[in-house]
């Protein structure tokens, strides 16, 4: 027999679905200004093993060169609609008790592993799965975390004297800058497993995050 | 009936209940996803609209228009948010790097210091005032290792020693209530607009010498800005006018698709 579940509150889809646009926008300008001086790198000590950037012909091929003021433009106009799109969220999740589903808990972070090692096919068993499994809670968690270092980061380096306080608790300029950076690499990341995740769900669960609700079937 | 027929029966029943129930079910669904991506798709056209609309809007400054509107809120945010007691972290000698040479715009190679005079504009109630460089240094001379960061993204650390610009307005003052101070290279080769309150922070120097040598031409010799609440590309070298208005003054990359306020 089925039946429709309500699953996703209509104001989590809005913040979800207005959040990626502005996030991409964000990422994209960024990567525009990152041209101007893309200095960083993976490694230990003086072994790189992977540097983060591009052959300048590369970027002008990509249409990614020359175009700094572009992207600081837009950088300092959508940052306000990240922000307050972001606040917006976490008031909801707080108010509505939302944050109950989203948020993890003790048994988390054991449970994670058993979602890690069902997803690669390594475990049979499928883990819990409450509304969100454990690394799914997590997750969701570590994105908003990383949401709110993405804009004091940015604001450090954005207004690094009349917020020296902060740019110093990020141990300086060019420490709140790599820190900016890392935290938009692992936005990509996180993108790339996100989508591979939802691909692997299936389309009834992406259709819960458009309409809200879930069809389930019980035999 | 026998009691065979009786479950027979309330099992066809029960099957033919459940079966009316999907078909409802997957009405419901078709119903409420026709809704979903009928009002997402509107969202994502309005949305691509707005980028649109973002993108071709007529420029101001080499910059569409909203985007500039937006600079400009931002810049009355910050100029609301700024402090002059807020200073620049400052470094030890140990800390100074190498000092990078970046932007040549209005430094001609051949230009002659020693013809060079500052002239000061818009003095309340006087004429122009003409300075040497020896004028310039009979100010407090002041030294700060702080931090040059340049809009591309990098940052050095440099030692500056000059004359508080705060200190040469207060003997070459402005009429009170001026909003900007404009200063250009010889024949405004570049130029720059600046706010009233980043020029009377006390790290704003009008400086001489760099890392404990005059200025090379390179870096702007006589007389450069040295200003760590702006962005390098407001700190004009071979500063040849400083003049005060009320009328928001032109910027060198301010008209080429950057922020005029570019303030830290």
């Amino acid at each position: 027999m089925k039946t429709l579940e309500k699953k996703h509150p209509l104001a989590i889809r809005w913040f979800h679905w207005i959040n990626f646009p502005i996030l991409a926008v964000m990422v994209w300008s960024g990567l525009l200004i990152y041209w101007a001086n893309p200095v960083y790198r993976i490694g230990v000590g003086k072994h790189t093993l992977l540097k983060m950037t591009v052959a300048e012909k590369t970027y002008e091929k990509a249409n990614l060169a020359f175009r700094l003021a572009e992207g600081l433009t837009l950088h300092f106009f959508f940052m306000w609609f990240f922000a307050i799109n972001g606040i917006l969220y976490v008031l909801y999740t707080i108010f509505s008790g939302e944050w109950r589903d989203l948020v993890p808990d003790r048994r988390s972070w054991k449970e994670a592993i058993l979602v890690a090692l069902h997803d690669l096919h390594l475990r049979k068993e499928a883990p819990p799965q409450r509304k969100y499994n454990a690394a799914q809670r997590i997750s969701y968690t570590a994105i908003v975390v990383m949401g709110l270092g993405s804009l004091l980061t940015g604001l450090a380096i954005y207004k690094p004297v009349q917020f020296g306080w902060l740019t110093l608790l990020f141990g300086g300029y060019q420490m709140a800058r790599f820190f900016h950076f890392w935290i938009t690499v692992g936005y990509v990341v996180f993108f790339v497993v996100h989508i591979a995740q939802v691909i692997k769900t299936g389309w009834n669960n992406f259709c819960a995050m458009v309409m809200g609700y879930e069809v389930q079937r019980y035999d | 009936m026998t009691d065979d027929d009786i479950i027979i029966a309330h099992a066809d029943a029960l099957r033919k209940a459940i079966a009316e129930n999907d078909v409802n079910v997957d009405r419901e669904v078709r119903r409420l996803s026709r809704r979903g991506f009928i009002v997402a798709g509107a969202a994502a056209v309005a949305a691509y609209g707005g980028w649109k609309f973002l993108r071709l809007a007529s420029r101001e400054g080499d910059v569409p228009w909203p985007l500039r509107r937006g600079l400009e809120t931002n810049e009355k945010l910050s100029e609301t948010y700024f402090r002059t007691a807020r200073l620049s972290r400052t470094f030890p000698a140990s800390a100074i790097t190498n000092a990078r040479i970046n932007g040549g715009v209005g430094l001609q190679p051949n230009y002659d210091p020693a013809n060079w005079r500052l002239r000061v504009e818009g003095i309340a109630g006087q004429p122009p005032a003409t300075l040497t460089l020896s004028d310039v240094k009979s100010f407090p001379r002041r030294d700060m290792t702080t931090e040059l960061r340049c809009i591309e993204g990098w940052s050095i650390v440099v030692h500056w020693t000059g004359t508080r610009l705060a200190d040469l307005m207060a003997k070459f003052s402005p009429p009170s209530g001026t909003r900007y101070v404009a200063m250009e290279s010889p024949g405004r080769g570049y130029y720059v607009g600046l706010d009233m309150l980043s020029c009377l922070h006390p790290q704003t120097l009008l400086a001489y010498e760099l890392n404990g040598a005059p200025l090379t031409w390179q870096h702007g010799a006589p007389l450069r800005l040295a200003m760590p609440v702006k962005y390098g590309y407001k700190q004009i070298k071979r500063i040849e006018t400083i003049r005060y208005t009320d009328v928001r003054p032109a910027d060198f990359w301010g008209d080429r698709g950057y922020d005029w306020y570019a303030g830290h």
